[in-house]
């Protein structure tokens, strides 16, 4: 990312915009926390980190219907209670944009 | 001054899909067969695969390649087997990387082999999002570490071919409760085949070779058409 923003001219970078899965395996707090360490001294320091944090979708196959999953316990229908471990959508490690200042 | 937003829209594993989608293509053109073995640390990986190295190497052309933070203990066990194996160390790298894979191949023609084994970093979370290119993610699952594994990780059971139930002969002796842990597994990922596996007791891998064996036939009997199917999901 530092080299793309260099790329666009920037002389800082104001926010970051990720999409975030719960099954990513990554821990919001934790992201937030490393990248102020891992941004420091470069183009992205100070950048505001902004997490679009995407529920679990899963696909049950009684309901016949994409089922969201509020919170995720595992892989159950919300509705029906049937298994339901078609992941559609939650693994998510997405850097979607970035905003920058120019000259 | 002005500020400008960079759209970017871009998986970060999307580099390493990609490498792994190459690695793919040319393990099928090599016609070599990969299985990916991934578990928490100490479920029996290194052991399973001395066993089965042994007991596939006078049908198949076997290789292993074998990632772990420090140490070369592994590589060093399983070279007993004559097989080639190479160590990766990861340094602090929790987990392999397709990069990794490519670079350990590096000198090695795939086309002398018909199977290679990757043993994973031990660890239920990252090499879960991490396609190595292989054709079988196969994940141990040991009795003595708790039934309700699965449903603590669930991405990695989720997005493994088979379930290997490791230690089976240390069932009694920890309780393990067998249908518990198939009822875990298949709450995260239905219909996922699990075999009852012990490094320790006579035959105790029959089930698992014959499993492995059934499925390097397949592949080479249709090599292109496994690899297709197999991409794995994270690669978006």
């Amino acid at each position: 990312m530092s080299k793309q923003a260099t790329e666009n001219d920037a002389i800082r970078v104001k926010n970051v915009c990720l999409r975030l899965g719960p099954l990513s395996g990554v821990v919001p707090d934790a992201l937030r926390f490393s990248f102020e360490v891992a941004t420091t001294n470069t183009v992205l320091e100070g950048a505001q980190l902004e997490i679009d944090e995407v529920p679990v979708v899963v696909y049950c196959p009684s309901c016949e219907a994409e089922k969201t999953l509020t919170e995720f316990v595992g892989f159950r229908c919300p509705d029906c209670g049937g298994i339901a471990a078609d992941v559609r959508q939650g693994k998510e490690l997405e850097i979607l944009s970035f905003e920058i200042e120019t000259p | 001054m002005a500020t400008r937003i960079v759209e970017v829209r871009h998986g970060i594993l999307k580099k390493n899909d990609e490498l792994a989608h190459k690695l793919r293509t040319r393990f099928e053109q090599s016609g070599v067969f990969v299985v990916n073995l991934v578990s928490s640390p100490g479920s029996g990986k290194t052991a399973l695969l001395e066993q089965t190295l042994a007991a596939l190497s006078g049908t198949y052309r076997a290789a292993a390649l074998v990632g772990d933070l420090a140490t070369d203990n592994d590589a060093t066990r399983l070279a007993r087997s004559g097989a080639p194996i190479r160590q990766i160390s990861t340094g602090t790298t929790c987990h392999l990387e397709a990069e990794m894979i490519d670079s350990a191949l590096d000198g090695w023609d795939l086309d002398d082999y018909d199977i290679l084994f990757i043993e994973n970093v031990g660890n239920l979370v990252c090499p879960a999002s991490y396609d190595l290119g292989e054709n079988l993610r196969v994940v141990l699952f040991s009795t003595t570490e708790g039934e309700d594994k699965p449903l603590k990780y669930p991405t990695i059971f989720n997005s493994a071919d088979a379930a290997l139930l490791t230690k089976m002969d240390l069932a009694a002796a920890v309780e393990f409760d067998r249908d518990l842990a198939v009822r875990s597994i298949h709450q995260v990922r239905p219909e996922l085949p699990i075999l009852d596996t012990s490094a320790r007791a006579e035959n105790g891998l029959r089930d698992w070779l014959a499993y492995v064996t059934d499925r390097i036939e397949r592949f080479r009997s249709s090599p292109a058409h496994a690899a297709e199917s197999l991409d794995h999901e994270s690669a978006k």
